[in-house]
């Protein structure tokens, strides 16, 4: 049987809010664009978001690009690329005001602009009063951005590949991405997309965790898929823990809830965020408040018979702005907790959220390698753009309403590079057929028949060990037991057997696929954690509860080969400003 | 508790069936969590599904004859056995799984994406709350499916008729103070089938995870363009 083959000018990889705004750039452009996507592209992740995206428009209170810069390098932990940073927050202010003429149904304040709330870490004047910069559609952002790019890309009639799972990327010997083999999932047949430029946009690995706000599609398929083109993932310890998840269930309640004038209690009743952040209080960089929740709980003064969570309280807020600004809250609260959040305070827990880390990347999305040397060399037709890619702008912890930005400004900007590195190189290169064998195999593996290990408990067992070994808090001998125990993990995934080998629309293929995905992003994470013998932003270690920045200002990289760890400098110089040197973080 | 379960996997089937399951139901279980239980004891169930907290309209099914969100519907809803076929209407590909296509096409159909045709300002599109109100209710659409293959309308004209899903975003576009293309958008509406195939039987606004009222749309529309027609 012949493989189908197709060619196109640009191949995107997910169709999040990272895919679909490249996309539209590259289609508008009249590119050949081909859109692959494992889910129809309304159902990827970004519709999920809540709160908000961050923009100093200004429309609330004073703001400008510099602080929204001075806010997200402090609460990157002083991790985060400064001229990366720098290009994102000035991108963001026409970011939102084009995305709202593609006819985003953004809140409203009565002067007719684009409402804006108070979101955490967010400040005026470097420092000073708290901003209001995250525009919203009530808490539905995410849904209403996702919807209007796949419309705008509607219009645009860019060609998508609807239901296809991405196996792996195919490169030549010089390492250039030639494309990548996809199954369609409802024929289970595969395909070759053959590319001159290929954007990965796959999104985040959420479900490397047992409780997580993320959805079953986040498997970091993307990401995997680079480690095994032979590209290392960069600052992979770096783990968000959502301070607001609903407990024991890991639904997201957005930090909207808290920017609107809700606040996290205890047990006895006390407003414990005063202790931990004075001044900022329940509106602290999310890493500060995930540890203040998990500190309470651990001295005892968590709520319920367990005493295993804290209570977020709302009910003082209001009905009226419950109903009109989170609306959705509301309804998820009493279908999951038959709680009325008008009344009753919601239950919640740090709950596994978003992966700084990713796959390296410049400014402009290009995927940028590492040599020996240290210096750092663009992969040719290679680009990635949102979760699954580390620019760096969130560092060691992502500021609320930063990410929806992040998938807008750097899909953009990935889809403006591709439209020029395409039109420099007219011609598809050589396909590699070595590649493409390696890629089929990796797919025909699954066909072996007999008796094995089943996929639904090797998967449960990664997702245990990487909460029991690398959570909010973490130490040196338990993030060596879990090095370990994946390493048993990765060493069985020979003997996982499938039961179900059928053609059409065979879901337990696709997580066979995607468990193998998640060994290799669970063993950047713990590997990285575990070398990293400091603390900074997500990453709190008891035996190094300081920040070191004169042994740890850098980016960590791993590579699957070998499991090997290298290092890279922080670009701590803008693209026009002073630099913000560390100081000590406090809120 | 009792399930029974749609299969047909057309490789292997020469007719669908139904398959038989027993479950322990643990206290506030949806049917996503049952039928994920399910592909535990039997992995060749086939289903969609993904945020699990009904906003990525995945998991539209067919519940003891009610089309429901999987993941925010509870399994004590429903009397034993509890049985669950895929959405009606729709070709099945497989078990749970339907083609969704056609409904994405009339989706498509009615152009679901603002249309502002004076220059752009170099800010935002001022927009009041009051105009900005006007759109709840409509935006919110997850595209499950639950409306449109609920309609009997839909089920016999597919291809002609647009179903309340797409019908609900035309409305969307034109109760947008933005949008510029309100004349274009009623005259593609006109004919017997495109809109007026709707003879408001109110299945879709029944079914709708998100309570959102597809049928008002629809009557909305219908004003709009008697008003223009005057």
């Amino acid at each position: 049987m012949s493989l189908v083959r197709r060619r196109f000018d640009a191949l995107i990889l997910g169709a999040g809010g990272a895919g679909l705004n490249a996309a539209l750039q590259l289609s508008s452009a009249d590119l050949r664009v081909a859109v692959v996507s494992k889910v129809f592209p309304t159902r990827s992740h970004t519709v999920a978001a809540q709160g908000g995206v961050n923009a100093a428009l200004a429309n609330v209170v004073p703001d400008n690009w510099h602080w929204h810069m001075f806010d997200t390098v402090k609460g990157s932990d002083y991790l985060g690329d400064q001229d990366a940073i720098e290009f994102m927050c000035r991108e963001a202010v026409p970011t939102v005001y084009e995305l709202e003429h593609n006819g985003v149904p953004f809140s409203r304040l009565d002067s007719g602009r684009i409402y804006q709330r108070a979101f955490g870490g967010q400040s005026q004047d470097f420092g000073g009063a708290q901003a209001a910069r995250t525009c919203a559609a009530a808490d539905r952002t995410g849904h209403a951005i996702l919807h209007t790019l796949f419309q705008q890309n509607i219009r645009a009639r860019s060609h998508f590949f609807d239901e296809y799972f991405a196996i792996d990327l195919i490169r030549d010997d010089e390492g250039a991405i030639l494309g990548a083999l996809v199954l369609e999932i409802e024929t289970g047949e595969p395909v070759l997309i053959e590319a001159r430029a290929t954007l990965i946009a796959s999104g985040g690995s959420g479900q490397l965790f047992r409780t997580t706000t993320n959805a079953h599609i986040n498997t970091g398929d993307g990401m995997a898929m680079a480690l095994r083109a032979g590209v290392p993932l960069q600052d992979m310890e770096f783990f968000q823990f959502h301070p607001t998840g609903i407990a024991g269930k890991g639904m997201l309640i957005t930090e909207g809830a808290r920017g609107e004038g809700g606040y996290l209690i205890n047990k006895d009743g006390e407003r414990f965020m005063e202790r931990y952040a004075p001044n900022a209080k329940d509106l602290a960089s999310r890493d500060v408040v995930s540890r203040a929740i998990a500190t309470e709980v651990r001295e005892g003064k968590g709520c319920g018979p367990q005493a295993d969570h804290v209570m977020l309280k709302l009910d003082h807020l209001g009905s009226e702005i419950i109903a009109k600004r989170l609306p959705s809250i509301r309804e998820m609260c009493k279908t999951f907790l038959h709680i009325d959040p008008v009344e009753s305070p919601i239950p919640v827990f740090p709950t596994a959220h978003y992966v700084m880390g990713g796959i390296p990347t410049d400014r402009f999305g290009r995927v940028v390698a590492t040599s020996g040397s240290g210096s750092e060399q663009v992969v040719p037709g290679f680009y990635a753009a949102g979760e699954c890619a580390c620019v760096s702008v969130h560092g060691a912890n992502r500021l609320g309403g930063n990410s929806l930005l992040d998938i807008l400004v750097f899909g953009r900007a990935a889809g403006l590079d591709i439209i020029d590195f395409v039109r420099d190189n007219p011609n598809h290169r050589q396909m590699n057929e070595a590649s493409v064998e390696q890629a089929m195999g990796r797919l025909s593996r699954w066909d072996a028949k007999g008796e094995g290990l089943d996929v639904k408990t090797v998967k449960a067992q990664l997702k245990k060990i990487m909460e029991d070994h690398c959570s909010v808090f973490r130490t040196e001998q338990v993030m060596q037991e879990g090095i370990e125990q994946i390493r048993r993990i990765r060493d069985r995934l020979s003997e996982v057997r499938l039961r179900d080998h059928s053609r059409v629309f065979n879901t337990a293929r696709i997580e066979a696929l995607e468990l193998e995905n998640l060994v290799d992003i669970a063993m950047a994470t713990m590997m990285s954690a575990e070398a990293r013998k400091e603390s900074r932003g997500a990453h709190s270690r008891a035996d190094y509860p300081k920040r070191d920045d004169a042994n740890w200002m850098k980016h960590s990289l791993y590579r699957l080969e070998g499991d090997q760890l290298e290092w890279k400098p922080v670009r701590t110089e803008p693209l026009t400003v002073e630099s913000f040197p560390p100081k000590e973080r406090v809120y | 508790m009792r399930f029974r379960i749609y299969r047909y996997d057309p490789d292997k089937d020469s007719a669908p069936y139904l398959q038989n399951f027993e479950l322990d139901v643990r206290p506030g279980m949806m049917l996503r969590d049952a039928l994920l239980a399910l592909k535990e004891q039997d992995e060749s169930l086939s289903f969609r599904h993904s945020c699990g907290e009904g906003v990525c309209g995945s998991d539209g099914i067919n519940v003891n004859g009610h089309n429901v969100l999987g993941c925010t519907t509870p399994v004590k809803d429903f009397k034993e056995p509890i049985t669950v076929r895929p959405m009606p209407g729709r070709p099945v590909i497989r078990d749970l799984v339907v083609d969704m296509s056609q409904f994405y096409q009339q989706y498509k159909a009615v152009k679901p994406y603002l249309i502002h045709k004076d220059p752009l300002p170099e800010q935002e599109i001022l927009q009041s709350p009051e105009e900005r109100d006007r759109l709840d209710g409509l935006y919110e659409c997850i595209m499950c499916g639950c409306c449109s293959t609920a309609c009997p309308s839909f089920w016999w004209n597919p291809e002609k008729f647009h179903g309340p899903q797409a019908l609900l975003q035309a409305w969307r576009f034109l109760a947008d103070s933005r949008d510029q293309a309100t004349e274009d958008r009623l005259d593609a509406l006109e004919g017997p089938y495109k809109l007026f195939r709707c003879h408001t039987i109110m299945n879709c606004v029944e079914v709708c995870p998100k309570q959102l009222n597809p049928t008002r749309a629809i009557g909305k529309i219908r004003e709009l363009m008697l008003k223009n027609a005057i």
